[in-house]
């Protein structure tokens, strides 16, 4: 392989990679207040039907991308009803809420399957475009790919800086010590699951609006599933997560390239790649015996009665 | 002012659990059938055509029999695992192992007589659903690796793997192009119960479902399973070996959807074709945790289930409701369902506050 064909591979690994970025930090914001939430699969895929839809009926993508995230805010609110209000088992809601949203999404779009909608296109920055290298792979990408890079930087600030970001770090840790210290459990897991929520929403609409341009039936293809494995992968930090999505991004494209050029493997073969790696990279996670930085409250209600 | 406080019932709710089970189901049926209006389906209609279809006519509830049978099958996998708190969700994969390794039997041996055959494809169609079962397990076991994510991605790899033979080194020469295998030979087939639809598996059913209850009351590994799924901390103390468990478990949660994929491949379709994958696995989590686990409620449960999915074909045939409206519906049961739980552990009192 030389220059030529590496630089756009890893360019295109950074576009298959960004809508698995927005989920994983989406399922982290989340987990980090302790909340496990196995719908991200569901949430995605509604979030990518409710851009397409709005984006298709108004002519702006950008109202498709923030109704993505509104979508996707929605569904998971479902889950904080069914695990905060009513104490329901999270991984069972969190599997409901899969079945529930890609069966939404199919079930919707159904009239739509193959009809394109207005999308986002390559605004390459100026300047930085033009580095040799880094300006092809990072910097020629559609408005949403820079968004996606500012994402884990606020993220970690969030997270280690600022009063809220700390506060529901010690929720995901040790719930009974934050609400003695006077934090409000229940508000930060609700905050936890809606903004997880918009975010894995909002990985949803890159799909529509960015990847695809169209609707298709079941367009995520179990990338929600890859960003819940992620974020174990991640250690539930940002950083590791861009580290862990372009990794995907990037065996997807490579994936779709050896499609292209035919090679002698059978596309089912190939197809098995994604979901293989996702297996290698959990098992490698798991090798790290020492603290992986789950939160130590993860999946655990709180009881309401006082 | 009122303000209102939750309280942990103290007595079990008993019967009255039924109706918060009702009103949870009525609160999903009511919210479906809103979703119905959305895409202009009249909602009365719809849920008419609905039960109707699922459970009005005697083909129906043959067909319903019949879809109940792999949901039964993969549900009683899946429940055991869970007892454990180990959450296979690979039962979709086990499943599409099964009916491949039945099939490679049916396309090995085609001219071996049924009584040899049909035993071999059984006992194929468990070791690979169960070592499909056994993957996972083990490494949850040794490195911790997290059972979830790990069946799930199994169930794509095996679904590809399904499709990767019969689109390549299966594929009947004389299929047009089509992507499945020969029909079996008779010997593979598993034969119709006389002139009804239904097919034996249903046998199978109900004997591996007596010998469930009679592992699970009877025999000491029954026993011990019971003991951790209760408590997994106390049962060590206990000195029961918890690690091998979890492993037997879930080679026996994938033996069985294995199975369950074996009847579909020989007395269903009596072939292997991409078609046999239509979700028993997924619907057989919501079917076992609606069922709370309970073997018997399990046969129920499918056979409801089951009817939904007969239900919806036929909404899908008369009112061009689309297929996905069966998983909308599934999703909702459960996410009321799992809401309706609070109410069998907690109680809201209202307080007044000065």
């Amino acid at each position: 392989m030389n220059q030529e064909m590496i630089i756009p591979l890893l360019a295109a690994a950074i576009v298959s990679g960004t809508p698995i970025l927005y989920a994983t930090l989406g399922e982290m914001i989340t987990e980090k207040s302790g909340v496990l939430n196995l719908g991200v699969e569901g949430i995605m895929i509604v979030g990518s039907l409710a851009a397409f839809l709005v984006a298709k009926f108004t002519g702006s993508p950008v109202l498709g991308f923030v109704a993505a995230g509104l979508a996707g805010l929605c569904i998971a609110s479902l889950h904080g009803v069914v695990c905060l209000f009513f104490q329901g088992n999270q991984v069972v809601s969190g599997l409901a809420l899969t079945i529930f949203g890609t069966g939404l999404a199919n079930y919707l779009g159904t009239s739509f399957v193959g009809i394109s909608a207005p999308g986002f296109s390559a605004v390459p920055i100026p300047g930085l475009a033009e580095i040799p290298v880094i300006g092809p792979i990072f910097f020629q990408h559609d408005p949403l790919v820079y968004v996606s890079y500012l994402l884990p930087v606020c993220l970690w600030i969030f997270f280690h800086n600022t009063r809220f970001g700390l506060g529901m770090r010690a929720v995901g840790e040790y719930p009974e010590a934050a609400s003695a210290a006077g934090v409000n459990v229940q508000n930060y897991r609700w905050l936890g699951i809606l903004a997880g929520g918009f975010c894995i929403g909002l990985g949803g609409a890159y799909l529509s609006l960015a990847y695809t341009h169209l609707w298709t039936n079941s367009l995520t293809g179990g990338r929600g599933w890859i960003a819940v494995a992620l974020v174990i992968f991640a250690f539930w930090r940002p950083g590791r997560a861009v580290f862990g999505a372009y990794l995907f991004g990037g065996i997807m494209a490579l994936q779709l390239r050896m499609q292209a050029t035919g090679t002698h493997l059978p596309s089912s073969l190939l197809l098995m790649l994604p979901y293989g790696l996702t297996i290698i990279v959990l098992v490698l996670s798991s090798l790290k015996r020492e603290r992986t930085g789950a939160p130590a409250a993860l999946g655990v209600n709180i009881e309401p009665v006082d | 002012m009122q303000r209102y406080r939750v309280v942990k019932r103290q007595e079990r709710l008993g019967w009255r659990s039924c109706f918060v089970f009702l009103v949870a189901i009525g609160l999903s049926l009511l919210l479906s059938a809103l979703l119905l209006a959305l895409r202009g389906t009249s909602p009365l209609e719809g849920i008419l055509v609905l039960f109707k279809g699922g459970f009005g006519t005697r083909w129906a509830l043959e067909d319903c029999l019949l879809k109940a049978i792999p949901l039964f099958l993969c549900s009683l996998g899946v429940s055991i695992a869970f007892r454990l708190q180990i959450w296979n969700i690979g039962a979709e994969g086990q499943f599409a192992l099964g009916a491949v390794g039945a099939t490679w039997m049916a396309l090995s041996f085609p001219d071996l007589p049924a009584f040899i055959l049909l035993p071999l494809m059984i006992a194929m169609a468990c070791a690979a659903g169960g070592a499909w079962g056994f993957i996972p397990a083990l490494l949850r076991q040794k490195l911790g690796t997290n059972e979830i994510i790990v069946t799930l991605m199994m169930n794509y790899i095996a679904i590809q793997l399904l499709d990767y033979l019969v689109y390549g080194v299966w594929k009947d020469p004389t299929s047009f192009g089509f992507p499945m295998t020969q029909t079996f030979s008779d010997q593979a087939i598993l034969g119709r119960m006389g002139t009804s639809s239904i097919h034996w598996g249903i046998v199978h059913c109900l004997v591996l479902g007596i010998l469930f209850w009679i592992f699970f009351t009877f025999t000491r590994t029954g026993f011990e399973l019971k003991a951790c799924g209760d408590s997994v901390r106390a049962s060590r103390y206990a000195g029961i070996p918890y690690d091998r468990l979890v492993i037997l478990v879930m080679v026996l949660s994938g033996a069985l959807a294995g199975w369950a994929g074996f009847l579909e491949a020989s007395a269903t379709i009596n072939r292997l074709q991409p078609s046999i994958m239509v979700g028993y696995g997924y619907t057989a989590i919501v079917v076992a945790w609606l069922a709370r686990l309970n073997p018997l409620q399990i046969g129920i449960t499918s056979f409801l289930l089951a009817g939904l999915r007969v239900g919806v074909e036929n909404m899908q045939l008369d009112l061009q409701v689309p297929a996905a409206y069966g998983n909308i519906m599934e999703g909702l049961i459960l996410l009321t369902v799992l809401a309706g739980g609070f109410f069998i552990h907690y109680r809201i009192v209202m307080v007044k506050s000065a």
